[in-house]
């Protein structure tokens, strides 16, 4: 209160406003302390880790297949990623090969996940903004996307749906007709939303030229995902560190060019198209054969948290033909990620050879770019800030882990 | 570029430095000394072959009981012209428990390291703002480390206002 400006006639003091935890526009419990002069943002420190429940500390303590529904409760609206994300990074520890209908099985329901996930981005965003109409569309579509992930998993949000080597059920043909028709005209949708924000004058007001960044300071502050490429950097896990079967299918990877709100709301909306690409190619091209690895069946389901001793460990952790001792050696580690909706999902896993992970780092993207805020938010004004958290496209349950 | 003419160039630059490399599964990762740790990574950040201008993730290991030193800190890096990644992992002994940040490099270190001093306690040395970050300020003890318990019997230990709530509920 001391640095009172003088400005003219009117006197005016730095506030300290404070936003969140329990703000509608914060997506769940994010936590800003802003200081203001007037308007202008000249400080913004986010405070995150109120949904942090340890899901580092939790798998250090359970077997590798009961991470797995861990990683459902991190990014909630599309868990199947997060699955898809954990499954490939134990394959590359394990070196287990997925059979081709499981990748392209996966590949398709990482992309409807993508779908699903970009459809509430764009339904709060512009809701936040004060686009009211986009909500009510984008949920209409996101529902049927939900009805058919509760078809093939038995379950809507938290799927668990593939597993280590492949995934838990076979996709039956009613289910491949429906996604097919609906794909089909789902570009005609996403039209739909565009008709009422892409040329509104509000929006364009709201969004250009608000929370710009260059693609060096992007790349500086290790942002991913459509917030990286909103800035033109072309950086994608799916092109350069191919996973499943994404280096089988056809598509492209939008790029914006400056770096400002507008330019990532056309990045994911041009992403809307592309997975509709990749959805109707892996269904033109699905594979028959199985659909687990058969490798992933002696990997063995837990039975008491007790203590595993060596016979144990050679079942739960198969490798090709060496000794348990000599895979200790080398220090396994790996590093796999995979591009979820919000950017690259990294999982580290370190391997001691008993049946837990040693350590298992989860890189989230939502926490990186909840720390890219201050820079988005700074020098501009308080509405803005409310266009930058939706721009990131924040999941905090992901962010906290 | 392929990984083994990373470490050659690594090598080349930084003969002492190193102290063992793997390759596991197409991962290259890198083990040196801390000393020159900082020099090392703005020598991958500059250099023009390399150019990892990117860094992925900061993370900690404890390796309490299996190897000695206790800790090591892992940075993954990556270069988005040259489409490669790397690990370098930084030993850090329990007693001395420091890095230097590399936030000065990649403003997105800032909050991986918060966390990673959070999690494991290894402290930053010339970080701008090496605070708590996912747990409240007050809480004690650093829960990554192998010798926290995961579940809450912590007795006394427990975290002061979890006590007094268990305790008013009691009441």
């Amino acid at each position: 209160m001391e640095r009172a400006v003088e400005r003219d006639i009117v006197h005016t003091k730095e506030l300290i406003v404070n936003m969140g935890p329990q703000h509608p526009a914060t997506h769940g419990v994010l936590r800003l302390v802003l200081e203001v002069e007037g308007e202008r943002i000249v400080k913004c420190t986010p405070y995150v880790g109120y949904l942090h429940r340890g899901i580092e500390k939790l798998s250090e303590n359970l077997p590798y297949v009961s991470v797995l529904p861990l990683t459902d409760r991190m990014d909630y609206l599309a868990s199947m990623v997060n699955n898809i994300g954990y499954c490939v990074a134990i394959e590359k520890l394990l070196g287990i090969q997925v059979p081709e209908r499981a990748k392209f099985i996966r590949t398709m329901m990482a992309e409807m996940s993508r779908i699903c996930s970009h459809l509430v981005w764009i339904a709060t965003h512009a809701l936040d903004i004060g686009a009211m109409t986009v909500f009510l569309y984008a949920f209409r579509d996101r529902e049927v996307f939900l009805d058919l992930f509760e078809m093939v998993t038995g379950a809507r949000l938290t799927v668990s749906y593939p597993r280590i080597g492949g995934v838990r059920c076979d996709v039956n043909n009613e289910f491949l007709d429906k996604l097919y028709n609906f794909i089909d005209k789902f570009p005609k949708h996403v039209e739909e939303y565009e008709v009422l924000i892409d040329r509104n004058r509000v929006w364009l007001r709201r969004t250009r030229n608000v929370g710009v960044i260059t693609a060096e300071e992007a790349i500086n502050m290790g942002l991913t995902g459509p917030t990286l490429r909103g800035s033109g950097v072309y950086y994608d896990v799916r092109k350069f560190f191919p996973y499943d079967a994404y280096d089988r299918v056809d598509f492209e990877v939008p790029l914006g060019k400056n770096g400002d709100v507008y330019d990532r709301y056309r990045c994911r909306m041009l992403e809307f198209r592309q997975s509709a690409r990749i959805i109707k190619q892996c269904i033109e091209k699905l594979p028959e054969g199985p659909i687990l690895a058969e490798e992933a069946l002696k990997i063995r389901m837990p039975t008491a948290a007790v203590k595993i001793d060596k016979k144990d460990i050679e079942v739960a952790l198969y490798i090709e033909d060496k000794s348990i001792e000599e895979f200790v050696q080398k220090y396994p580690e790996v590093y796999a990620s995979v591009e979820a909706p919000k950017g690259e999902l990294g999982f580290y896993v370190v391997c001691d050879g008993t049946a837990k992970p040693y350590r298992l780092r989860l890189r989230a993207p939502s926490f990186v770019h909840a720390g890219a805020l201050p820079k988005l938010c700074e020098g501009g004004l308080v509405a803005d800030v409310i266009a930058n958290i939706g721009t990131i496209d924040l999941v905090l349950g992901e962010c906290d882990r | 570029m392929e990984c083994k003419e990373i470490i050659n160039t690594i090598k080349d630059n930084f003969p002492e430095q190193i102290l063992w490399i793997t390759l596991f599964r197409g991962d290259c990762s890198i083990t040196i000394k801390r000393d020159k740790a900082k020099q090392i990574l703005k020598f991958l950040k500059e250099n023009e072959t390399l150019n990892f201008d990117y860094l992925i993730d900061v993370t900690a290991v404890d390796y309490k009981d299996i190897r000695q030193p206790r800790f090591n800190v892992v940075y993954h890096l990556m270069s988005v012209k040259h489409r490669h990644r790397i690990r370098i992992k930084v030993e850090v002994p329990e007693e001395d428990c420091w890095v230097e940040t590399v936030s000065d490099l990649w403003a997105t270190a800032n909050w991986h390291e918060r966390e990673c001093f959070d999690m494991f306690g290894i402290q930053f040395k010339g970080h701008p703002d090496l605070r708590r970050i996912l747990l409240p300020e007050d809480w004690e003890g650093y829960p990554l480390r192998k010798d926290y318990p995961v579940q809450s019997d912590l007795g006394e230990k427990e975290w002061k206002p979890f006590k007094e709530i268990i305790e008013s509920v009691k009441e």
